[in-house]
This record gives C-alpha cells, structure tokens and sequence, in this order.
C-alpha cells in the first residue's frame, strides 16, 4: 500500500493537516473570547459606571456586570445593574 | 540587570525541559553567564536531562525556606563555562513556591546571572504561573499538533494577563515560538500542521524549528543537553535557535522535505 499512496496522496479529500489547522483556528478564537483585543478599558469604565450609579441608588460592586461582546463584525457591550429590593433602596438617601 | 526567561507550553512532553537544558546550555557556551531554574516541584527532572543528578545537595525550595543559600544550591555544569543549575524540590509540594520566595531568589539570581531561565512544569497550576510571573520573555515550545497547540495559545493568553508585566502594564512579555518535534516530510504530505499553519494560529514570532529526532533520546539517556550533540540536526537547531535569539539573522534549517530519489520516492517506507 505504501507505494499507491505515495502514488495518490493528493486525493481529492482535506488532508488532515488541513482539517486541524481549520478546527484549530475555530477553537482558539473561541477560547481567546476577544483577549488580544479585549479593552484594557473595560475595568476602568466598570468602576466609573459603577460611581454614576451609586449617586442615585445604591448598588454592590459584585451587583455590576460589564461584558463585551463579539457577533461578527458587531461589538456589544452589555451592562447589567441589579438593583436592590425596595426597603434596601429606602435605607439610602 | 539579568534577562528572565520562562520556557513553558502548558502541555506535557512537549519539550520543555530539553529545550530549557539546550538553550541555557547554549547561552553559557557563548559566553553568558547562565542559570537554569527547574519549577517542577515533586518532578523535578532537568537535573537528568542536564546529567547532575547526583550532584543534587540542596534545592529551589530549600533556598526558598532559607534553608540553604543560592551557592550550596547552585550546581555548576563541568562541561560548559558559565552554566548553573538549580534543580526543583523533589520532596516538597508546589504550595512552597510562594510569589515572595520565588521573587527574593530571582532577584538574587539576576545580580550574578545575565539570563535567568526558567523551566516551567505543564499545566497551568501554581508552579507554571510562578515560573512564568516574573519573566521578562518566553519560549512557547509546541508540537505541531492540536492539544498543543492549543494549549499554547491558552498559555500566551495567561502570558498577557497573569504575569508580572501584564499587571503592571509594563512592556508585555515578548513571546518566541519553538515549534519542536517538526517532520518536514509528515507536513509536506498534508499529515501534519505545517510551520506556517501554526504560525498563522499562534501569532507569534518563530524562534526557532527542532526536528524530530532520535538525537534528543539518545542525548537525554546519556544526560547531555542535545546542543552539545553538535553534530546532530536537533543539536544543530538548538544552536541556531540561540544565535537567533541573541540577535543573529539565520535561515530556518529543517522546515522543508529533503529531496529523495524516484527509488526512495517509490520504495522508501513510511
């Protein structure tokens, strides 16, 4: 057999090099979830967003959530802010 | 000041402590003074890829613990000039590498060392960050072969995150690629990634290519840093590595098929 797939190696399937590198590329672009380019901004806006909340509520710093988002050539960037129960808001004025 | 490099891949068997003797090996035989650091506490085994085994009185650990100073720990190479090793703990867990231990020796290390380098274990646990944290660059050794490459790449994600550069925003950790274990002939043939193909997924620089070869077990059966297997083409690729990496501008040796005749072409197994 040897001698035939030296003969026919260029078959006409993906060699599976190519099948690696392209479940390579996909998997690691997952994983990197934006690392290279993620903005070193992120944390500094977290803590600002976070200030201009707490002039009118009072809200934990666990209780914010700040996520970017890559869809395609979309950036999201999602905010959420969980407020506090009622009788908890009434206790700041 | 002292150059600190890490020698990690996240992955285990890749090569990372035949590539930290080889290149340690070769920096001291061009004339810099050069330590060799073993992190693989519990597993240490640069001190038999680096053939002093025997020699092995004090460790990392036990200097760490101030148990013993860097010069009872220190083993000098009796081959090569300028080459220090300093071999993991085989006792102790990896819990005793703490970041302030880990700090105090390096620093120590880098006023009488001009490269301090720092063989990292596998995985991403404590003693791979710990080798990694204080580096000013890094071998990323990697196989041309998906577990490893992969995890390379989560290896140079934690690279510019959880170093000590990335969290003082300092010039980030410059990233060098060794990709070893490379058979031109498998990758020609569509088998196996090819140089350019990891390349093209890592994103990083290439330092240097090391082919596989039944050099690198022969050397390590005998406890010498495949480099000094001069005459051998891994020997020779580490060499040319190091040469790069002290600024020489060489062609990359052993990334293309060598051209056989029509009668190996036919009847040459593989």
């Amino acid at each position: 057999m040897g001698m035939f797939d030296n003969f026919f190696s260029r078959s006409p399937n993906k060699s599976t090099a190519a099948v690696a590198k392209e479940r390579l590329q996909i998997i690691v672009t997952h994983e990197r979830g934006g690392r290279h380019r993620s903005p070193d901004y992120l944390p500094a806006l977290k803590k600002e967003l976070l200030e201009v909340v707490r002039k009118y509520v009072h809200v934990d710093q666990s209780q914010i959530k700040v996520h970017l988002d890559r869809d395609g050539d979309c950036e999201v960037l999602e905010l959420n802010i969980t407020l506090p129960d009622e009788e908890q808001r009434m206790g700041v004025s | 000041m002292a150059t600190v490099i890490v020698v990690t891949s996240g992955k285990g068997g890749v090569g990372k402590t035949t590539t930290s003797a080889s290149f340690a090996t070769g920096l001291a035989q061009r004339g810099y003074r050069t330590v060799v650091i073993d992190f693989d506490v519990g597993l240490r085994n640069l001190d038999l890829i680096m053939g002093c085994e025997r020699r092995v009185v004090y460790d990392f650990i036990n200097v760490i613990n101030n148990e013993a100073n860097l010069n009872q720990a220190l083993i000098r190479d009796k081959r090569v000039e300028n080459l220090y090793i300093l071999p993991a703990s085989q006792t102790r867990d990896k819990e005793a590498l703490t970041k302030d231990g880990v700090e105090r020796v390096l620093n120590e290390l880098r006023q009488n060392f001009e490269y301090v380098v720092c063989d990292s274990p596998a995985g991403i646990e404590r003693g791979a960050l710990m080798a990694l944290y204080f580096a000013d660059e890094a071998l990323v050794v990697t196989n041309p072969e998906v577990s490893s490459v992969r995890d390379s790449d989560r290896i140079l994600g934690i690279l510019a995150s959880r170093s000590r550069r990335a969290e003082q925003g300092d010039i980030p950790v410059k990233e060098h690629l060794v990709l070893a274990r490379y058979a031109p002939e498998r990758a020609h043939r569509g088998d196996m990634l090819s140089v350019d193909d990891v390349l093209e997924i890592l994103g990083i620089s290439l330092l240097g290519v090391i082919p596989e070869s039944p050099a690198v077990l022969q050397s390590s059966n005998a406890g010498v840093p495949v480099i000094l297997e001069d005459d051998s083409d891994a020997g020779s690729a580490y060499g040319d590595l190091v040469d790069r990496f002290l600024g020489k501008s060489l062609p990359h040796r052993f990334v293309t098929v060598q051209k056989k005749g029509l009668l190996q072409r036919l009847f040459g197994g593989s």
